[in-house]
């Protein structure tokens, strides 16, 4: 329901217990976190085809990986650290170079993960899984998104790394009239003065952001990058012409994530002034979620300080 | 078993195997060759397979972990059939279907791309295990390197095929103790393989893998194996069959050049002739 809050790791774990009812092929692998990751909730419906490996992520891979060449759908799933970092050879020689039809589920993105602090706080897992050739890489905003991305995975044929958080973040979109679709970004406000462009939870963020600056009189016209490869560089263009002043906003690195993609494609075809609000090449550490956002400045109020500055 | 023919067929392999290094100027031939009558064993007599229907759902898997020696798997696919012999003169030439590594987006018969060590067990057990969950019968043959299993994941997809008792699967360990530095035990000794296989739930047995006779019964047995996953430690001898290359660390990832193939090629001929 639109204001609820829901952690994008519920959404997944429910979305897979949809998809399970329908297809048989789909299998859930996990490594020793299925209460964390949620796929706790497929393993109570289906125990058959929910498969815990142990901790050892590296193996969850190359066995997601066989098990696809003979009809089965993997979700692969632990944190992101573990999952895009700790596998991230596997997935790129094992899922990656040949094609597999394998979806890698990482929740406890970025630093929102809070008390346990910077060794699980993966704030690079983008910028890894986007340089893997042919790798879908996508980050959904809220329940309504997370849930229909798990769907739109299943039915994409090929690897897909799909990013869920552990904070419960507020439902932006409303499921009556939400539309999914791989690649292609979604204008949640319009506006003249200047864009943001947003994903993950940030994406509500961004959005109180462009509130507080309509107070001041900015205008800000607000997009969702849910998809960040392959990027909806259409979508991006036409936001840099539009206002001529592009800001990323993401719970990841400013290296090598959403700021570096929308940043290759203005540089290449419509340079265009932008400033990229993430984490800044620095480790995350422990605290509650929110303080974390707040200090990282990803929070309504620090993209807005971070926009007006 | 008709041992004859196979061992006919491993020389035509070997053969394959150096022809196809020497013409690709790189690659490996001595492992390559200490496997060669397990490749010949696997595609000529063990495994349920038809090269006319490379992807057919039913048919045994194999998974050559230890990717490096694809010229030894190259040659076994092509003299089976699944493309033309002389396809092996490509082997690593730009625009060839030949990866140094196996590549199964391109190559017919080729069940899981691999290379990157460590790896390929861990597909092998998700093979299997999808064999089990879908009551199929089809069986999973992985071959690794004895440098190869020091790394960290090949026990860890031990551990789970044993957990998982996956007796549709079957390891065999190429035991041709040298690795590129220097000899196995040197360099970080997997020893002993055998106990540490049985300690994670195989059924285990050691054999000579350069001798049909032994694979014969080794695979045999792996195939009455019920509840438990076997592996086979093949004592082999690296660059088996070709004199000057033969227990040579050297030889691990180098070509032969033209006169050394010459010499290699007509000692496998003799070799072949000696068999009639």
């Amino acid at each position: 329901m639109l204001g609820d809050k829901i952690a994008t790791r519920d959404s997944y774990g429910n979305a897979l217990v949809e998809l399970g009812k329908e297809h048989e092929n789909l299998v859930v692998l996990d490594a020793d976190l299925a209460a964390a990751t949620k796929t706790g909730i497929f393993k109570k419906a289906f125990p058959e085809r929910h498969i815990d490996c142990g901790i050892a992520e590296s193996n969850m891979a190359g066995i997601a990986a066989g098990m696809s060449t003979c009809g089965y759908v993997p979700f692969m799933s632990s944190f992101a650290m573990f999952a895009a970092g700790r596998a991230y050879e596997q997935i790129r020689n094992s899922i990656g170079y040949p094609h597999l039809n394998v979806k890698i589920g990482a929740t406890h993105a970025g630093i929102s993960v809070g008390e346990d602090g910077a060794t699980h706080q993966c704030n690079e897992d983008i910028a890894l899984m986007r340089t893997i050739p042919g790798m879908v890489v996508i980050n959904p905003c809220d329940d309504v998104e997370a849930r229909a991305a798990v769907k739109a995975a299943y039915e994409y044929v090929g690897p897909c790394y799909l990013r869920f958080g552990r904070l419960a973040v507020p439902v932006i979109n409303d499921e009556a009239t939400y539309h999914f679709e791989i690649g292609k970004g979604v204008e949640l406000r319009k506006g003249k003065d200047l864009t943001i462009i947003a994903t993950g939870l940030c994406v509500s963020e961004a959005l109180e952001a462009a509130k507080m600056l309509e107070k001041d009189g900015i205008d800000a016209q607000v997009i969702n990058i849910h998809t960040i490869k392959p990027l909806d560089e259409e979508l991006v263009i036409a936001a840099a012409k539009q206002t001529g002043r592009i800001y990323t906003v993401e719970e990841h690195s400013i290296i090598g994530g959403l700021g570096s993609a929308v940043a290759e494609v203005l540089a290449e075809k419509c340079p265009t002034p932008l400033t990229r609000i993430g984490v800044r090449d620095r480790y995350g550490e422990s605290g509650p979620a929110k303080d974390l956002l707040h200090k990282y400045e990803l929070d309504a109020e620090g993209i807005y300080n971070q926009i007006r500055k | 078993m008709d041992k004859l023919k196979l061992q006919k067929t491993a020389v035509e392999i070997r053969k394959g195997i150096i022809s196809s290094v020497h013409s690709a100027k790189a690659g490996h031939p001595g492992g390559s060759l200490s496997a060669a009558d397990i490749f010949t064993y696997l595609y000529f007599e063990e495994m349920n397979i038809d090269p006319a229907n490379p992807k057919d759902e039913n048919r045994d898997r194999f998974v050559l972990s230890k990717g490096h020696t694809a010229p030894g798997l190259y040659a076994a696919l092509a003299h089976r059939g699944y493309f033309p012999v002389e396809e092996l003169q490509t082997l690593r030439h730009i625009g060839s279907i030949l990866q140094g590594h196996p590549d199964m987006k391109h190559i017919p018969g080729v069940d899981m791309s691999s290379g990157s060590l460590g790896q390929g067990l861990s597909t092998a057990v998700g093979m299997a295990l999808a064999a089990k969950l879908s009551g199929k019968e089809y069986r999973t043959y992985c071959l690794c390197g004895d440098g190869e299993i020091q790394e960290g994941q090949i026990w860890e997809a031990a551990m789970f095929a044993g957990h998982r008792k996956l007796d549709n699967l079957l390891v065999i360990v190429d035991n041709n103790n040298l690795q590129i530095d220097g000899t196995v035990e040197e360099v970080c000794s997997p020893y002993p393989i055998d106990e540490k296989f049985k300690a994670f739930g195989f059924h285990v047995m050691n054999i000579n893998g350069n001798d049909f006779d032994e694979i014969d019964a080794a695979f045999r047995e792996a195939k009455q194996t019920k509840g438990m996953p076997t592996a086979i430690i093949a004592h082999t001898i690296k660059g088996k069959g070709v004199s000057f290359m033969e227990n040579q660390a050297g030889w691990h990832g180098k070509a032969p050049n033209d006169e050394e193939c010459v010499i290699a090629l007509e000692e496998l001929r003799k070799a072949g002739d000696a068999l009639c």
